[in-house]
């Protein structure tokens, strides 16, 4: 039996009818699990707006919190203005940026964040009041050290103020890039500027060796250098005019009459 | 080796034969994945689930599986129930599917389930290779879910999650071991597990391959 076995045609026969069997149930599961998987998938990323956000409990119903408290809207990158283009709840960014019909080629230079291709439209998540939000979550996403990383960050109102940064898909090393997650890490985000004055229209924000001083710094990732490049990189790029610059400069000129006390307040007290 | 009895076979792999401590295979998935106990469950049911049916599978089939391109075939085997254990994860547990990454992608390198379908499933009957499967599974949990214990316990002060010594951050008493959250830690454990397992079954103990020769006198250097 051994010999028979050992024939090329039964070699043949036995590898193509594995192959078959095999590949029909690995396909089988993919497509019977994926709407389970995208559904899981779909509430991971609204746990992470919500988190992001510090809206986020342990245990909470995910689903309805974001619908009562989160507006997606959709944004046009290059005018900073809303649209209605696009259905924000079915609006795929990721999607749009491979198609060139909907996106843009970045050159080299202002390519920072390791793209090669932006979409011209994102949607951005608004918390309270759609004219006047008390957060505004973007969604950013660049290269890490070893591969793609996509996340959110909030902004206060005032489009300058960090309230936090999360990641929901990364393939950074794990204790060392990884701990992008750390909530530890995360938590010094809270009240962060991204831009070094009002005039400025440049992202200052960045990771720093050896402590942040400036509240435009923060601190770096220990043992992760390159991971510490790339989410500074791609803050500096999703938050500069070629991201959403445009769409940011709205809330940062519009000062409402309360908030303009507080922030004359604010210079002359940094003028003293 | 004696004749393969169903019972023996589901048995002996947990503490006469286990896979981690006496073949001492698998070691790097359970360094990775025993920092918390449920993780190590999942693992532990992921593993049984494919080293039972992969050499099930295997042995269905082993009088016709051609010697030359053998290998192969246990892996494309093994290969497809990971693919399908992935995506059962992905589907309904999502959370501990991002937690385990890519360790589950990696149980198809456990040599664990590569050696129970070589070396037990090419040459016995699919009922007793399934239960030779589920035994090696259950052996290679049990030091995951004893590792997994030591790790979380002292580690972080919780067991499957719930708070048993309040850590001394959240207002309690004691003092988190954060070295026991790091992969070496699982080694010394899996190690004081090896020495107390051939404690018990002094047959584990392996005969020196070679005498160490005594240290020298001082006075034969000089």
């Amino acid at each position: 039996m051994a010999q028979s076995n050992n024939s090329i045609k039964k070699i043949l026969t036995v590898a193509f009818a594995l192959c078959i069997v095999c590949s029909v149930i690995v396909s089988t599961a993919a497509v019977a699990l994926r709407p389970l998987q995208q559904l899981n998938q779909e509430l991971d990323r609204k746990t992470n707006i919500l988190s992001v956000a510090n809206l986020y409990e342990e245990g909470m119903d995910v689903e309805s919190r974001f619908e009562e408290t989160i507006t997606p809207r959709v944004v046009d990158l290059r005018s900073g203005e809303y649209t209605d283009e696009f259905d924000p709840d079915t609006y795929n960014a990721f999607e749009a940026a491979s198609d060139p019909a909907s996106s843009r080629t970045l050159s080299g230079d202002q390519d920072i964040a390791g793209l090669s291709r932006q979409e011209n439209f994102s949607t951005v998540y608004l918390v309270g009041e759609a004219d006047d939000p008390e957060q505004i979550i973007l969604p950013i996403r660049g290269q890490g050290l070893w591969g793609l990383m996509r996340g959110y960050v909030s902004l206060k109102g005032d489009g300058n103020t960090f309230v936090g940064i999360t990641y929901y898909e990364h393939s950074e090393t794990p204790g060392l890039g990884a701990e992008v997650n750390n909530p530890r890490w995360q938590a010094q985000w809270e009240g962060k500027k991204i831009f070094a004055d009002d005039e400025a229209v440049a992202p200052a924000i960045s990771l720093v060796k050896g402590g942040a001083s400036e509240a435009t710094e923060v601190d770096a990732l220990s043992g992760a250098t390159l991971t510490s490049r790339g989410v500074t990189n791609m803050l500096q790029f999703w938050l500069s005019p070629e991201g959403f610059g445009e769409y940011l400069a709205r809330f940062r000129d519009e000062v409402s009459p309360g908030e303009a006390e507080d922030a004359d307040v604010e210079l002359e007290s940094e003028g003293a | 080796m004696s004749a393969a009895t169903p019972k023996g076979v589901l048995t002996t792999p947990i503490f006469k034969n286990n896979p981690i401590a006496l073949q001492i295979l698998g070691i790097c998935s359970a360094l990775a994945v025993t920092t918390s106990m449920s993780v190590s469950l999942v693992m532990t049911m992921a593993v049984i689930f494919v080293t039972a049916f992969s050499s099930m599978f295997v042995s269905l089939i082993r009088n016709h599986i051609p010697s030359s391109i053998r290998i192969i075939v246990q892996m494309t085997i093994i290969a497809s129930l990971v693919i399908v254990v992935d995506q059962i994860l992905k589907a309904f547990a999502y959370e501990m599917s991002k937690q385990l990454s890519v360790f589950v992608g990696l149980i198809i390198t456990n040599c664990i389930v590569m050696g129970r379908a070589e070396g037990f499933a090419m040459t016995n009957p699919p009922q007793l290779a399934f239960l030779d499967g589920v035994g090696n599974g259950l052996g290679y949990g049990f030091i995951l879910m004893t590792v997994g214990f030591v790790r979380e316990l002292l580690g972080a002060g919780s067991v499957f999650g719930f708070t048993v010594l309040q850590p001394i951050q959240d207002g309690g008493w004691y003092v988190p071991n954060g070295l026991l959250l790091l992969p070496p830690s699982a080694f010394f454990i899996i190690g004081l597990i090896i020495w107390a397992l051939r404690e018990t079954h002094p047959e584990q103990v392996e005969e020196n391959e070679f005498k160490m020769k005594e240290n020298s006198q001082p006075k034969e250097a000089v």
